[in-house]
């Protein structure tokens, strides 16, 4: 019998399961297993009562970041409940010696920046997480995803998780971006064209020049939104790109096990004739800067476009009106000069030192507008450090811009970090729910330059008009 | 945890015909600051049940002493977005014991079963038909029967089946939970392990 073609995914998966139960979900084994203190403690009250251990204790790995301040972390935390969470977190870790960089511990930050950002994260694993963000590890050409917390109690008493395993799509994007498109412009435009709903169901490798050309940084991007069409997750082949970007850090395999573990990933790709349950082509010409006008993350537009009616929308009329009533937006209107009250950079989708250098390009030699609140938030410790060495702060500080500390911030507003309501953020993260950045709070997102041109200009503005004068004053 | 075995659930149904409830809207993150599971119920639908000040919202659902049952039936794309089992916890909490929509988000549909709460997905059409029934008389019952899978309208005898793969079915009938199964098996995830590149 000839070898069947498979799939990047087939490959990852089928090297993973432990058993197959017939009519039933495959017992897959994890690799790695982040955690963090918002869905870990009801797991490891479930181990206690039922007297179980830790399987693998070096496997799981935990960070605060969900619930933290991102000012005066130094000081105590404020919040009762949350503070009670972060010293759950800590007894619990301690007490089945998990490895835990908590609050104040120089690598900590949010979950998906510190994985891959300290090797923790490579090709070929499985890797889990309670946070359906766990889908940018893909970006390394790992099987990443979000559970609950029972499947947290699984991994932490068994290593293993049980899962119907997912169809297979790819999504592929040819083409050079066009000047001021950044990765994030990519997803939001793949989310618009798919719905929130149109890989439920499906695992989704991104193929094509344009994620062969993106670096590590901005595959991470498009990979973190893959749970927003209902994905499970998305992964991109591994190639010199990720290589290159694993080489030397921290937990990354060396000498030897370095060769091996390279001669490995080197065969983690799907063969050319690998079949996928769905497939999907763009052109890389017809993305322009994205923005969201409504509630979920597939209610989004070109930046030069008008607010689509009901009609031109689909999907149910009523639910649509909900979402633009509570937006406060009409069908038909444009989006550009929107008036904007708050911007928000950070978060496990573009919180890297990669969206930070984009946003200080655009606010570089102006000053933030007056009435916009802004919220700039580092995904963890080491991208704070870069940003110092890199002369990004100094940029912002001269702009009128303040730094806060790591933390997952108003992407979900756990902690203080939250938008009023009623009032419109520009906003780097990934989800534009009623009330996701705070209760009331109406959220447009979009890529950090985006956000950059709202937070100097005060309204809804294509950063690329800035950009352009940027570089006429430069030249 | 434990809880309630599943097998035939007679009951009137609460209306929920809104598509793409996400998981914020199921229970928003400033109320998953709990380190045990308890209380979720109170908070489900926090923001579209409750004003700011937390009064009761007079138009939504689950304010309307019309509606009441064990069963929610919502829009298509139910349990998007966050990964949260609060958003399970909270409806189980608060009484609901099935789910029924034309779709849902895979890990609320994990979450649901791994906590005894049975997702029913339909048909667009049979859905229609189940709001069309509930709201022209808010006493209707459904019956959902795990063994038969099937889900019928009790006064009109409009029925139709529905997919649960038998291990879950097993599972939800008789109260067990995937982590009393991977305990059993734990000798071959050792040896598993062993062989485990990472």
């Amino acid at each position: 019998m000839s070898k069947k073609s498979t799939t990047l995914f087939d490959k990852v998966w089928d090297a993973h399961v432990v058993r197959e139960i017939e009519d039933g979900p495959d017992i897959l084994f994890i690799d790695r297993h982040f955690i963090h203190e918002v869905t870990s403690p009801v797991a490891f009250l479930g181990l206690k009562n039922r007297g179980l251990k830790v399987m693998f204790p070096e496997k799981t790995f935990a960070t605060a970041d969900h619930n933290t301040p991102t000012i005066n972390q130094h000081l105590p935390v404020q919040d009762p409940l949350s503070a009670k969470q972060l010293e759950a977190l800590e007894n619990n870790t301690a007490k089945y010696g998990i490895s835990h960089w908590g609050l104040g511990n120089p690598r900590n930050g949010i979950v998906h920046v510190i994985g891959p950002e300290n090797g923790i994260t490579l090709p070929g694993m499985t890797i889990v997480c309670g946070d359906s963000h766990t889908s940018t590890h893909g970006a390394f050409g790992a099987i990443a995803f979000g559970i609950g917390t029972s499947e947290v109690e699984m991994v932490l008493s068994s290593q293993c998780i049980m899962q119907p395993k997912p169809k297979k799509m790819r999504i592929n994007v040819n083409g050079k971006l066009g000047w001021g498109i950044t990765p994030k412009d990519v997803a939001l435009y793949i989310i618009s064209k798919l719905t929130t709903a149109g890989a439920t169901g499906y695992f989704v490798e991104y193929a094509g020049e344009v994620f062969r050309d993106m670096s590590m940084e901005g595959r991470m991007t498009v990979c973190n939104m893959s749970i927003e069409m209902g994905a499970r997750g998305g992964m991109v082949a591994p190639d010199e790109t990720t290589f290159s970007y694993i080489k030397g850090r921290e937990k990354a395999p060396t000498g030897q096990a370095w060769d091996d573990a390279l001669a490995y990933w080197k065969t983690l790709k799907s063969d050319e004739d690998a079949v996928f349950d769905m497939e999907y082509h763009f052109d890389a010409a017809d993305i322009e800067p994205m923005i969201t006008y409504g509630t979920n993350p597939g209610m989004g537009i070109g930046i030069s476009q008008s607010i689509p009616t009901a009609e031109e929308a689909g999907g149910g009329k009523a639910s649509f009106e909900k979402a633009l009533n509570y937006m406060g937006f009409n069908e038909s209107e444009p989006m550009l000069g929107k008036k904007v009250d708050y911007v928000f950079i950070g978060s496990c989708t573009n919180g890297r030192i990669e969206d930070f250098r984009a946003f200080a390009s655009v606010v570089k030699g102006r000053k933030k507008a007056d009435h916009i609140t802004a919220w700039i938030v580092p995904g963890s410790h080491v991208v704070e450090k870069q940003i110092r060495e890199e002369g990004i702060y100094d940029i912002l500080t001269e702009a009128g811009f303040q730094l806060r500390q790591p933390g997952c911030s108003a992407c979900l507003a756990m902690n203080d970090d939250k938008i009023p309501a009623g009032k419109y953020a520009v906003s780097t993260s990934n989800r534009n729910f009623e009330g996701r950045q705070g209760p009331g709070s109406r959220t447009l997102l979009a890529s950090p330059l985006v956000a950059a041109a709202a937070a100097v200009t005060g309204v809804v503005t294509d950063p690329r008009e800035l950009l352009a004068q940027q570089e006429l004053v430069e030249a | 945890m434990a809880y309630d075995k599943f097998t035939l659930l007679k009951s009137t149904a609460v209306p929920l015909p809104i598509e793409n409830v996400d998981t914020d809207q199921i229970i928003p993150a400033r109320f998953l600051k709990a380190t045990e599971r308890k209380g979720f119920g109170d908070n489900l639908f926090r923001d579209w049940r409750y004003d700011g000040d937390g009064n009761p919202k007079a138009d939504f659902v689950l304010n309307d002493p019309t509606y009441s049952g064990k069963i929610l039936v919502a829009g298509k794309n139910f349990g998007s977005g966050s990964s949260r089992e609060h958003a399970a916890w909270a409806i189980y909490d608060y009484g609901f014991r099935c789910v029924v929509s034309s779709f849902f988000a895979d890990i609320f549909k994990n979450n649901s079963l791994n906590v005894g709460i049975l997702p029913v997905q339909v048909s667009p059409e049979f859905l229609d038909k189940l709001f069309q029934a509930i709201i022209a008389n808010p006493g209707t019952e459904l019956e959902v029967s795990l063994p038969d899978q099937l889900i019928r309208i009790v006064d009109t005898n409009e029925s139709e089946s529905f997919e649960i793969n038998s291990y879950k079915k097993h599972n939800l009938m008789n109260g067990f939970d995937d982590i009393d199964y991977l305990q059993a098996m734990k000798e071959d995830i050792f040896a598993f392990a062993e062989k485990s590149r990472y």
